[in-house]
C-alpha cells in the first residue's frame, strides 16, 4: 500500500475527490439499480431510503447545530426525490468525555427539527468510543419516505428550455461554519439556513407543477449539484450571475476568505428545474412558504455539450467546475 | 495575495479592534495603522487593518455586497 | 450608477475605442482570479489583452520552500500554521518513499500538525495557548502581507513568545515588474498595478516604469468595474502616448502608501536576493528576517534535512509567469498538469494563471469534470 493511497480531508468535501472516491471505490462493488441512479435518496418502489452522517465542527453555530443538520439533511434528501418523510433513525457515536449537557442540547434540537419537518425519530443507537477516537459526536441519520403519485423529479427529466429556480439565498450555511472555524465572530449577519425542505416540495407538488429535477446544494454547493444534473441529463445549465441571491454578509465573507459562493454548502435551500413556462408560478408558490421567501429564477437549461456555465455580470460566459478538494480560506 | 475588505471599527481594546460590516464581524489588529477611532473604516487583510478609509470609499465597496441581486423572481 | 452599470459603461468605452491592439499585464494573483471569475478576458474587445504575470506569490515560491515547510511539519512538537493557499502545493517529488510527503495536506493525513489559519494573529494565539509546542508560521506573500507578518514577529519578540517563528519567503513585486519591463521577448503596453500592494507602497515605486520604460501604469482595485477602470486608463495612456502612474484606487492608495506598515516591514525584515520560480534570481527582491529576530526565524531555529529540490520535467511555468506563453498552449496543461495533479507553480496555487484558466475556462467542455 503506497503512502499516497490514503483518505484526505478533500475526499469528504463533496467535490471532485468525493465523487471519485464513490465512483471508484464504492459503486463498482455495490452496484445495483437503486444505488447506481445516484439520487439524493434510493428509490425502492414507492418508498425512498437515504442515509447521511454528520460530523461538522463547530457543533453549534448561528442558525443551527449538528443535531438540526442531522435531521434536516436526511429529510431533505428524501424531499429531493419527492418523498414525504415517514420516519428517521438516528445513530450516535459519542466520544468519552463529551459533556452531557451538550448532548442534551443536540437531542433537543433534533426533536424540534423533527417536529418542524412533521416527522419523528423512530429508532436509534448509541455507541461510545474512547477519548480521541472521534471528534465529540458523530450522528448518522437514515430516513424512509413515501413518494407522491405522479411526482417523480429526476435529473434525466431535465430538458433544454427548462428554468432553474433557487428557493433562496446561497452560501449561508457553509460561510457561517467556515467563519466560525476561522474565529470570525458573527452577529446577526451570517446564519446557517439549515431547515427542512419537504414543506416547499409538497407545496410544489400540490400546485401541480411539473418539476423535472430537485437538488439540495449541500457539500460542493450549487455548482456541484448542477454539474451532476447537467451530466446526468446531457444538457447545458446556464446560471445568471446577476440573478444569484446572496446575502450581503455572505458576499462579504466570501470576499474576505476568497470563496466562490457557488461552491459553498447550503442546508435549507433547493434548486428546482422545471419548464420555463411554469417558472413564475413556481416562484410564487415557493415565496408563499416561509422557507422560500427569496425564491427566484437563477438560470436556464440549453442544449449543448453537457456542463454548467455562468453568464457573468459582464456579459461573458465561463464554465463552472467541481471544486477539487476541501474548501480552504485563502488570503490571496 | 490581496484579499481585503473595508470594515467599520466598532470597538477598540489596546491594539486590537472589533470591526464589522454587512453583518460580518471580526477582530483586526491595528498595528499597521494610526489615528483610527471607533466609527472609522479600515481595510482589513489577514486580520490586520492595512489602511484607514474614508466612509465614502468604504461605502463604495460595501455597496457591492449590499446588492442582493436576483430578488425580482422573473425569468432572465 | 450601480457597480454593474459602471462596469458595462467601461466595457462599452473599450469596445468603442479605435486604436492599435494593446497588451497589458497584471501582476497580482488576486487580479488574476478576480478577472477570471468575472469572465473579464472574454468580455474585453479583441484589441485589448490582459496577460497574467508573476503575481501569485505561491506560484513564484521555489519548490524547496515547500519541502522545508513539510520537513518542519514532521518534527515532533511542531505545529505548522499557514494560509490555505499553501497546503496543496507539491514540494519536490520524493525520490524514495522514505522522504517527505508531497504536500502539507498529505503530511497532515500522515499525522503532522498542520493548521490553516486566516491571520498570523491566530498563530500567535496558538503559540500563547500551547507553550509546549513550537508554532511555525509560513510567511509567503508580497507587500500586502509582509507588514502583517512583520508586525506579528515584532509582537512575538515583544512578548518573548519563544515558541513562535516564521519561515519567511516574502518577496517584493516592483523588481519583478522592472525585469518584465526590460524583457526583450515581452511586448507590453502597460501594467495593471496591484491594488493592495500599492496601499502599502503607494504609487511611487511604479514611476520608473512609466518614465524609463514608457509603460503606462494604472493602480486598480479588485471588483470587475475597478479592474476595467484601470484598463480604460491604460488604453488612454497608450493611445495618447502619455505613460504615467494613474491611481485608480485612490480611496485606499495614497501618495507615500502606508508608512507605518512599511516601517513594520523594515523593522522585521531586510532585503535579500531571492529566487523566483520561473524567473530566476532577482537581486534584492526578497525579504529575510533580520538577525535581531533570529530566535523567531524558523530557518535558523530548526535543523532539518532537506532533499535536493527537483523541478518537474517539461514544466513551462517560467514562460507562463513571464507572460510569453498562454496557459492553454502549455503541452502539459489539462493533460498531465491539472489542479489535482499539478506539475508546476502556475497550476498549484488557487491564484496561478493556469489554475485560473482551468477553473474559469470560457470554452464549454464536454468531458465530465
Amino acid at each position: 500500500m503506497s503512502r499516497d493511497d490514503v483518505i484526505l480531508l478533500g475526499h469528504g468535501s463533496g467535490g471532485r475527490l468525493s465523487h471519485e472516491l464513490v465512483s471508484s471505490r464504492f459503486r463498482p462493488k455495490l452496484s445495483n439499480p437503486a444505488l447506481d441512479a445516484m439520487l439524493d435518496s434510493a428509490v425502492l418502489g414507492d418508498l425512498a431510503l437515504t442515509t447521511d452522517s454528520y460530523v461538522v465542527t463547530p457543533r453549534f453555530f448561528p442558525g443551527g447545530d449538528l443535531g438540526r443538520l442531522a435531521v434536516c439533511g436526511t429529510v431533505n434528501d428524501l424531499a429531493m426525490v419527492g418523498a414525504r418523510p415517514l420516519g428517521l433513525s438516528a445513530a450516535f457515536v459519542l466520544e468519552e468525555g463529551l459533556a452531557l449537557d451538550e448532548l442534551d442540547r443536540l437531542v433537543d434540537s433534533m426533536a424540534a427539527a423533527a417536529r418542524e419537518a412533521c416527522t419523528s425519530i423512530v429508532t436509534g443507537d448509541t455507541k461510545v468510543v474512547p477519548r480521541g477516537s472521534c471528534d465529540g459526536v458523530f450522528i448518522t441519520t437514515s430516513g424512509v419516505g413515501r413518494l407522491q403519485n405522479g411526482f417523480r423529479p429526476s435529473p434525466e427529466r431535465v430538458r433544454p428550455g427548462d428554468a432553474v429556480i433557487a428557493s433562496g439565498t446561497l452560501g449561508d450555511h457553509g460561510m457561517t461554519v467556515m467563519a466560525c472555524r476561522e474565529g470570525l465572530a458573527l452577529r446577526g449577519g451570517l446564519r446557517s439556513d439549515a431547515a427542512p425542505l419537504w414543506g416547499l416540495v409538497e407545496a410544489m407538488c400540490d400546485a401541480g407543477l411539473d418539476v423535472h429535477a430537485l437538488r439540495d446544494p449541500t457539500r460542493g454547493g450549487a455548482s456541484q449539484s448542477l454539474l451532476e444534473i447537467a451530466h446526468a441529463a446531457g444538457v447545458r445549465v446556464v446560471l445568471e450571475e446577476a440573478a444569484l441571491p446572496v446575502r450581503p454578509a455572505v458576499r462579504a465573507a466570501c470576499e474576505l476568505l476568497g470563496m466562490d459562493v457557488l461552491q459553498v454548502a447550503n442546508e435549507g435551500k433547493l434548486l428546482a428545474i422545471l419548464p420555463a413556462v411554469e417558472a413564475p408560478r413556481a416562484v410564487d408558490v415557493l415565496r408563499r412558504h416561509p422557507a422560500g421567501r427569496d425564491a427566484c429564477v437563477v438560470g436556464s437549461v440549453e442544449a449543448g455539450a453537457a456542463g454548467c456555465e455562468l453568464h457573468t455580470a459582464l456579459g461573458s460566459r465561463r464554465s463552472l467546475r467541481m471544486a477539487a478538494g476541501e474548501l480552504l480560506p485563502r488570503i490571496c | 495575495m490581496c484579499l481585503a475588505i473595508p470594515l467599520q471599527v466598532m470597538s477598540i481594546d489596546g491594539s486590537l479592534a472589533r470591526v464589522g460590516a454587512s453583518g460580518l464581524e471580526l477582530t483586526a489588529a491595528l498595528d499597521l495603522v494610526e489615528g483610527v477611532g471607533v466609527g472609522d473604516y479600515v481595510l482589513v487583510h489577514a486580520g490586520y487593518a492595512i489602511q484607514a478609509l474614508t466612509a465614502q470609499q468604504a461605502r463604495e465597496t460595501l455597496e457591492i455586497f449590499e446588492k442582493t441581486e436576483g430578488s425580482a423572481g422573473t425569468p432572465p | 450608477m450601480t457597480p454593474r452599470e459602471r462596469a458595462a459603461a467601461l466595457l462599452d468605452a473599450l469596445r468603442r475605442r479605435r486604436g492599435r491592439p494593446l497588451v497589458f499585464m497584471e501582476v497580482c494573483g488576486t487580479h488574476t482570479m478576480a478577472a477570471a471569475r468575472a469572465g473579464l478576458h472574454a468580455a474585453l474587445p479583441d484589441g485589448i489583452r490582459l496577460l497574467s504575470g508573476p503575481g501569485c506569490p505561491v506560484c513564484v515560491t521555489p519548490v524547496g520552500y515547500v519541502d522545508h515547510a513539510i520537513a518542519l511539519s514532521m518534527l515532533p512538537g511542531v505545529v505548522v500554521a499557514t494560509f490555505g493557499d499553501l497546503v496543496r502545493v507539491p514540494g519536490s517529488r520524493p525520490k524514495s518513499r522514505e522522504t517527505a510527503f508531497p504536500t502539507l495536506v498529505r503530511a497532515r493525513a500522515g499525522g503532522a500538525d498542520v493548521r490553516v489559519v486566516y491571520s498570523p494573529l491566530d498563530a500567535l494565539a496558538l503559540a500563547r495557548s500551547q507553550p509546549n509546542r513550537e508554532i511555525v508560521f509560513l510567511g509567503v506573500g508580497f507587500e500586502t502581507t509582509a507588514p502583517a507578518i512583520g508586525a506579528a514577529l515584532l509582537r512575538a519578540a515583544d512578548e518573548e513568545l519563544h515558541n513562535f517563528s516564521v519561515l519567511c519567503a516574502h518577496k517584493t513585486i516592483p523588481g519583478a515588474m522592472e525585469l518584465l519591463a526590460s524583457s526583450p521577448d515581452l511586448r507590453l503596453d502597460g501594467f495593471l498595478c496591484p491594488g493592495h500592494v500599492s496601499v502599502i507602497l503607494g504609487p511611487e515605486p511604479y514611476e520608473p516604469l512609466a518614465r524609463k520604460h514608457r509603460l503606462g501604469c494604472a493602480i486598480a482595485g479588485f471588483e470587475p468595474a475597478e479592474i476595467l477602470r484601470g484598463i480604460v486608463s491604460l488604453a488612454e495612456q497608450a493611445d495618447s502616448a502619455s505613460p504615467r502612474v494613474d491611481n485608480c484606487y485612490g480611496g485606499a492608495v495614497r501618495p507615500g502608501g502606508n508608512p507605518r506598515a512599511r516601517a513594520a516591514m523594515d523593522r522585521a525584515f531586510e532585503p535579500c536576493d531571492s529566487v523566483w520560480r520561473g524567473l530566476g534570481m532577482l537581486p534584492g527582491s526578497g525579504l529575510a528576517i533580520r538577525p535581531a529576530f533570529a530566535a523567531h526565524d524558523a530557518a535558523r531555529r530548526f535543523e532539518v534535512r532537506l532533499p535536493e529540490p527537483v523541478e518537474p520535467p517539461g514544466c513551462r511555468c517560467g514562460d507562463v509567469l513571464r507572460g510569453v506563453l498562454d496557459p492553454a498552449q502549455c503541452p502539459l496543461f489539462g493533460t498531465i498538469c491539472t489542479p489535482d495533479e499539478p506539475q508546476g507553480a502556475c497550476m498549484v496555487s488557487s491564484e496561478g494563471s493556469c489554475a485560473a484558466r482551468w477553473h474559469y475556462r470560457q470554452e464549454p467542455s464536454g468531458e465530465p469534470q
